[in-house]
């Protein structure tokens, strides 16, 4: 009950303070989030961490030169430290043998502790004005007001409207440079264009998350968001809402237990969303995956099984015969267990039957193997009529291919070989009754 | 040799280049005639890619000059297409094929404009004469090699060049599809285009280009194939591989070269 009202009083939006710190946190994540897909696509990752901590000394430095934390100032100074250490990493990697992931640690490390260092003087200096300015190291977001809101409002329609702006541009720089440069797209602009759109992203975030986390806003988006789609444009929209949910989200469970700060929320809502999607998304996700391949796993089984059925009634000409686990377990290797699961589903589907502890093809079942048994055949003719592969070499082939083969293919099969009678080794091929063979 | 022809489409002068100031280039200095299917042939490392690189603008020059069509690279860019090595991009980006193909109208009409129902038409074309027409909206991550060099061929097509600059389009492609795009190469030469294409395979070199230039570093031959395809300048080019040389050489005699018709 106590949830409900606290779910009910934080999404009803009837506080002001919860209407700021919701649509701080929400205009927030989505903006990071949009930005944040295009540093994620051209793999600069890193390059993210590196400005959220190289912002510190701006911030820094810009409160000791003007003595003011008027925010627009210290956005100024968190600007150009944010930028400079782009252009560092740049420079270093461009014009010396250092490779880039080196030159990131070796920046982030050098402006993170110049700007340690400025804080602590700040916070010994004795200037009253200082207090709070450690906020950028852990960020406030459930302290915003209603200046941050607008702050947070204007940069959000100044980022998501350049990359509207530019998007063409920015997706052909990050798919292919070479060749934006040849028709003559000014690349370097578009480059300096999207680093400081990211530099303001950082800036304002770093606000509301802290230094250590704004990194998570924004990638995380556009990584869990590329596992549900293979479209640039969809990919986008969906890392903005990731990221607008996870700030909202964050934000109310920092609203229920108070002493969670809620930077460290919202990037928990983030990952959560993240490693979610990594598991269950459509195409890509690892569930989907593993169930596709279990699926398999059962096809493969019961075709194996059935198959055993038939080759033994055909052996002994006797389909309907009643054969134990046991018998069953000395032509084909399987463990019991596995076994048992295998006729079980046959059962079910009603292509064996139980009678005293022994197990028996039905009608069904019968049909069933047969036609595993045809492809299997047909298979082999195939391979060593069309394909002149040995005939001592088709059985491994054909042992996995009787199990994907269409009703469509198989029919192909058929009338590509012209309905024939015996399989390499001179075995029967089974026929459902003569009219096939005719037709 | 250095066959020199008036009125060139590509003129290479005294062209340098160098990375961290080792010279991959040195001196080269060439001239291409219009209409020609090129080969530039060379070992790994000989600065085929860096020379077409400098070509299209995306390496400094360190000393010399480029003229296309008499003019500078700026100034014709919309009737220039380079297409790279298939490697050089990621392709698991997230674009379909025609995504791709729709760049190549990017150069033509400016990225301000949407992209229209002509530009579309185009792409479509152009993935036709690629054989990729089926392939149209799928993935890039799901293509096959061969495929992805289709489709960069297709997006090279939809910039409607005249003159292109091809990275090793046979790399990694199974011998039907090199067939097939070498059958494209010769109608777009029918079609009055220039195409210069970096080229490994000597025996097939034979066949394909009307053009050769040899390149190690420096310019070692540049003229009608017939002509550049002596055993004293192959050997210059690749120095000392001696069985690839006698390879060549029989070649050549099976084929009776020079005893072919254009
Ligand atoms: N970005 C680079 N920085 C430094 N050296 C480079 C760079 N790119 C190429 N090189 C060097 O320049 C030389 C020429 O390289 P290039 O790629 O042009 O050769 P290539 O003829 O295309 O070779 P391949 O047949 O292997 O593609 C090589 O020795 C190579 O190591
Ligand atoms: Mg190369």
């Amino acid at each position: 009950m106590w949830l409900f009202e606290q779910i009910v009083e934080f999404f009803s939006f009837q506080d002001v303070n919860i209407r700021y710190v919701a649509l701080g946190t929400l205009l927030l994540g989505a903006s990071s989030a949009v930005v944040g897909c295009f540093t994620f696509l051209r793999k600069k990752a890193l390059v993210g961490d590196t400005i959220a901590h190289s912002i510190l000394p701006g911030i820094c430095l810009s409160f000791i030169i003007f003595k003011t934390k008027d925010p627009l100032m210290l956005l100024l100074g968190a600007m150009l430290s944010g930028w400079l250490s782009v252009y560092v990493v740049d420079y270093i990697s461009a014009n010396s043998k250092i490779k880039p992931d080196t030159a990131i640690g070796l920046t982030l490390s050098v402006f993170f502790g110049v700007g340690i260092l400025l804080l602590t003087h700040i916070q010994h200096s004795g200037n009253s004005a200082q207090a709070g300015l450690d906020k950028f190291l852990f960020g406030k977001a459930a302290s915003l007001v209603q200046n941050d809101v607008i702050t947070f409002g204007i940069v959000s329609v100044i980022l998501i409207g350049t990359i509207i702006l530019f998007f063409k541009q920015f997706s052909l720089i990050s798919f292919d440079v070479h060749f934006a440069k040849t028709i003559g797209l000014s690349v370097r602009t578009f480059e300096v264009i999207l680093s400081t759109i990211t530099v303001l992203a950082v800036a304002i975030g770093i606000q509301t998350v802290g230094v250590v986390l704004m990194a998570a806003m924004l990638i995380t988006p556009a990584a869990a968001a590329r596992f549900w789609t293979d479209k640039l444009k969809v990919m986008v929209i969906i890392a903005a809402i990731i990221g607008g949910v996870s700030g909202i989200f964050g934000a109310f469970i920092s609203y229920t237990a108070p002493s969670m700060p809620t930077g460290p929320w919202i990037v928990a809502v983030l990952s959560f969303i993240a490693i979610g999607s990594m598991l269950v998304a459509p195409k890509n996700g690892a569930i989907s995956k593993s169930r596709k391949q279990k699926k398999n796993q059962r096809k493969i089984l019961e075709d194996n099984i059935i198959k055993l059925l038939y080759k033994l009634g055909e052996k002994e000409n006797e389909f309907f015969k009643n054969r134990s686990i046991r018998t069953l377990k000395n032509y084909r290797e399987y463990p019991e267990k596995k076994l048992l699961k295998g006729l079980n589903i046959l059962k079910k589907k009603n292509q064996v039957v139980l009678v005293n502890d022994l197990w028996v093809l039905t009608e069904e079942g019968k049909k069933a193997g047969m036609r595993v048994v045809r492809i299997h055949r047909l298979w082999e003719l195939y391979l060593t009529t069309y394909l002149r592969i040995a005939p001592d070499h088709v059985h491994e082939d054909a042992e996995t291919i009787e199990h994907i083969i269409t009703p469509e293919m198989e029919s192909k099969l058929e009338h590509l070989l012209d309905y024939p009678e015996k399989d390499p080794h001179s075995a029967n091929i089974p026929y459902k009754n003569e009219k096939d063979i005719n037709e | 040799m250095n066959i020199q022809v008036d009125n060139p489409v590509l003129e290479v002068h005294d062209l340098t280049v160098s990375y961290d100031k080792k010279p991959v280039l040195w001196d080269v200095d060439f001239t291409i005639p219009y209409g020609n299917l090129v080969g530039i042939i060379g070992p790994n490392g000989a600065g085929k890619s860096t020379l077409i690189k400098a070509i299209m603008g995306l390496v400094p020059k360190g000393s010399g000059y480029i003229k296309l069509y008499d003019d500078s690279l700026d100034s014709v860019r919309h009737k220039v297409s380079y297409v790279p090595q298939r490697e050089s991009v990621d392709w698991d980006f997230p674009a379909s094929v025609l995504d791709v193909v729709l760049m190549g109208r990017y150069g033509k009409k400016g990225l301000l404009k949407r992209v229209s129902k002509k530009d579309k038409e185009i792409a479509y074309e152009s993935l036709k004469r690629v054989n990729m027409l089926d392939f149209a909206s799928r993935q890039i991550s799901q293509l096959s090699g061969g495929q992805q060099q289709r489709t960069f061929l297709a997006r090279a097509l939809a910039q409607e060049a005249d003159l292109y600059l091809m990275d090793e389009p046979f790399a990694g492609v199974d011998a039907a599809t090199e067939r097939s795009i070498v059958d494209l190469l010769l109608e777009m030469r029918k079609e009055g285009k220039t195409i210069v294409v970096v080229h490994h395979d000597l025996q097939s070199a034979i066949d394909y280009f009307d053009w050769t230039l040899l390149l190690n570093t420096r310019l070692v031959a540049s003229g009608p194939t017939e002509k550049v395809f002596t055993t004293e300048l192959l050997q210059e080019t690749y120095g000392g591989k001696l069985t690839l040389l006698s390879k060549i050489g029989d070649l050549m005699k099976e084929k009776q070269f020079p005893a072919r018709e254009k």
